[in-house]
């Protein structure tokens, strides 16, 4: 049932327990409980909102940076993940196989304040040997969820 | 000439559809709520309309073999065994349809003599009887109680054969009703049956839509496959209602009848929906029918947000337990069923439909579909409890 539970909020986290209660044919107290344990252990990190910022008047740039390191003994590539994930530009990390080790995006005002943000801070630690900086230049589809001209419903109203 | 006068007289008396009404008043209206729609609103799977783009792009746009693409029919033939537990042989015991709907009359056509009875469980869906007697046949309705949930049972089925029935229509998941018949049920039936030489019709177009059980198909009971034309489709289990394109599985010579039927006023069904239908098989076949599993785990959470609603709101309704329909009770209000949805839509622009469109048993209910997300089941329940506010 916790995935069950999961999954109805991943897809609307707006839905309240007594709503996934009558889903999963269930009692709310329970949906509660499970809910507060998920919560505790950090399985549920955080509840958010998918926002389209391209029809806002909000100007900022998304950059994909590959970044190639070093790993350190004992630990690793976490302790240079870390160095890199502090920053409050940095919206995502991911150790990656393949070609580079971490995909890094970065969110900025501008591609100046993005591009300046790659020579002074990310490039110039010790373990990392190379960056490639990629802009995104549109966004489609997000986290599963399409942004613009979502299919509609072209059903008739009344359908035997 | 009076071109009025020239109607065939068995088309003529088969009276104009029961949704029709109010589908011309619901389209018409702005800000309309829909709980009125017999199909999915999942679209079809991307994969299924990619394949077919491809196809087109190949330049596949010929006629197929009258019976349906072979391998198709290898692959209707391993998914009813992998899902169902039915053995049919591709080669001549599986026929490829415009939809289940021309199934249903290839099978009726394929049997029909002048003066043949059809029994038809009451409600059920609105195309059987008029199929029936286009065909020359009468149809005779068979009465479910609300009591039974609506099911088919052994003593009202006995009391309507006589020695002019033909064949019975066995219509489970059920539209509009949302019953199903478990194991037992269908064997109590079957019972009936072997003392008779009556065929049995069996629109098994919702069967992947059960919940909390799996679907059972009377033809996979001992001794019930020779006289059971099995109908199913592509509409339901796999969002493909627009591409028409159902089967017919069967006896080789009940399936032959068919096809001669077919070829001469159909020839094939579409090679595109042909090609579509392959390749939701073999995606299923691959990965478990993950995408089946996913709509009817929607379906089913749809189905208790609405039975809890309706009860909530105080309409007495019994849990469906197939298809994607609730059929909840009206007779408190005192009103006729079609009065009850002329008057809903008109007063909070819901759109449900009439049990009565689905035959005469369906007095006092009303069809509700739950392929709807579920704001839109909330927000059309709401309005029915103000309404019923209003009126009671």
């Amino acid at each position: 049932m916790v995935n069950e539970i999961l999954e109805i909020l991943n897809e609307d986290s707006r839905r309240t327990p007594e709503e996934i209660a009558v889903m999963l044919g269930t009692d709310v107290e329970t949906v509660k409980q499970k809910i507060e344990e998920l919560e505790k252990n950090k399985v549920i990190v955080k509840y958010n909102t998918i926002v389209n910022w391209d029809k806002t008047d909000r100007e900022y740039v998304t950059a994909l940076i590959e970044v190639k390191v070093t790993p350190q003994r004992d630990q690793g590539f976490d302790a240079i993940a870390e160095r890199i994930y502090k920053f409050p530009e940095v919206k995502s990390v991911y150790l990656m196989s393949g070609d580079y080790d971490l995909a890094v995006m970065i969110e900025g005002r501008t591609m100046k304040e993005v591009a300046f943000f790659v020579a002074e801070k990310l490039s110039v630690l010790d373990s990392v040997l190379s960056t490639a900086t990629h802009f995104v230049l549109k966004k489609y589809k997000v986290d599963g969820v399409i942004l613009e001209d979502e299919e509609k419903d072209y059903r008739q109203v009344i359908v035997p | 000439m009076n071109v009025e006068s020239m109607i065939a007289e068995r088309v003529k008396e088969v009276p104009p559809s029961g949704i029709r009404k109010f589908f011309d008043i619901a389209s018409e209206m702005e800000g309309v709520i829909s709980l009125g729609v017999g199909e999915p609103d999942f679209v079809t799977p991307w994969n299924v309309r990619e394949a077919c783009i491809y196809s087109l792009e190949k330049g596949m746009t010929c006629y197929t073999s009258n019976w349906g693409m072979p391998e198709l029919r290898k692959a209707i033939s391993c998914y009813l065994s992998r899902r169902f537990g039915l053995e049919y042989n591709p080669k001549n015991e599986i026929v490829v349809t415009v939809g289940a709907s021309e199934a249903i009359d290839l099978a009726l056509r394929a049997i029909l003599n002048p003066e043949d009875e059809v029994l038809i469980p009451d409600p059920s869906y609105v195309a059987y009887m008029p199929c029936v007697r286009f065909a020359g046949a009468k149809a005779v309705a068979v009465e479910c109680r609300p009591e039974d949930e609506f099911r088919l049972t052994p003593d009202k089925l006995e009391q309507k054969i006589t020695p002019k029935t033909k064949a019975l229509i066995l219509p489970y998941p059920n539209n509009p009703t949302g019953a199903i018949m478990t194991h037992d049920d269908l064997e109590a039936i079957a019972q009936v049956l072997r003392r008779t030489d009556i065929i049995v019709i069996s629109d098994e177009i919702y069967a992947e839509l059960t919940y909390g059980q799996r679907h059972v198909s009377i033809a996979s009971l001992p001794d019930m496959k020779e006289r059971t034309v099995v109908i199913n489709g592509f509409s339901k289990a796999f969002a493909m209602t627009g591409w028409r394109l159902g089967y017919a599985a069967g006896h080789p010579a009940l399936i032959s009848a068919m096809v001669k039927i077919h070829q001469y006023t159909t020839l094939c069904a579409p090679i595109m929906a042909q090609v579509a239908a392959i390749e939701a098989l073999r995606k299923g076949f691959e990965d478990g029918f993950a995408s089946v599993e996913y709509m009817v785990k929607q379906y089913n959470m749809r189905r208790k947000v609405m039975v809890n609603g309706f009860r909530e709101i105080g309409l007495e309704c019994y849990e469906p337990k197939g298809a994607f329909y609730v059929f909840p009770s009206i007779k408190k209000t005192g009103m006729t069923s079609e009065e009850f949805c002329e008057k809903l839509l008109m007063d909070q622009k819901v759109a449900v439909v009439p049990g009565t469109a689905f035959g005469a048993s369906g007095e006092g209910f009303i069809r509700c579909s739950y392929a709807y997300s579920i704001d839109n089941i909330n927000e059309a329940i709401k309005r029915i409890g103000n309404f019923l506010k209003k009126i009671l």
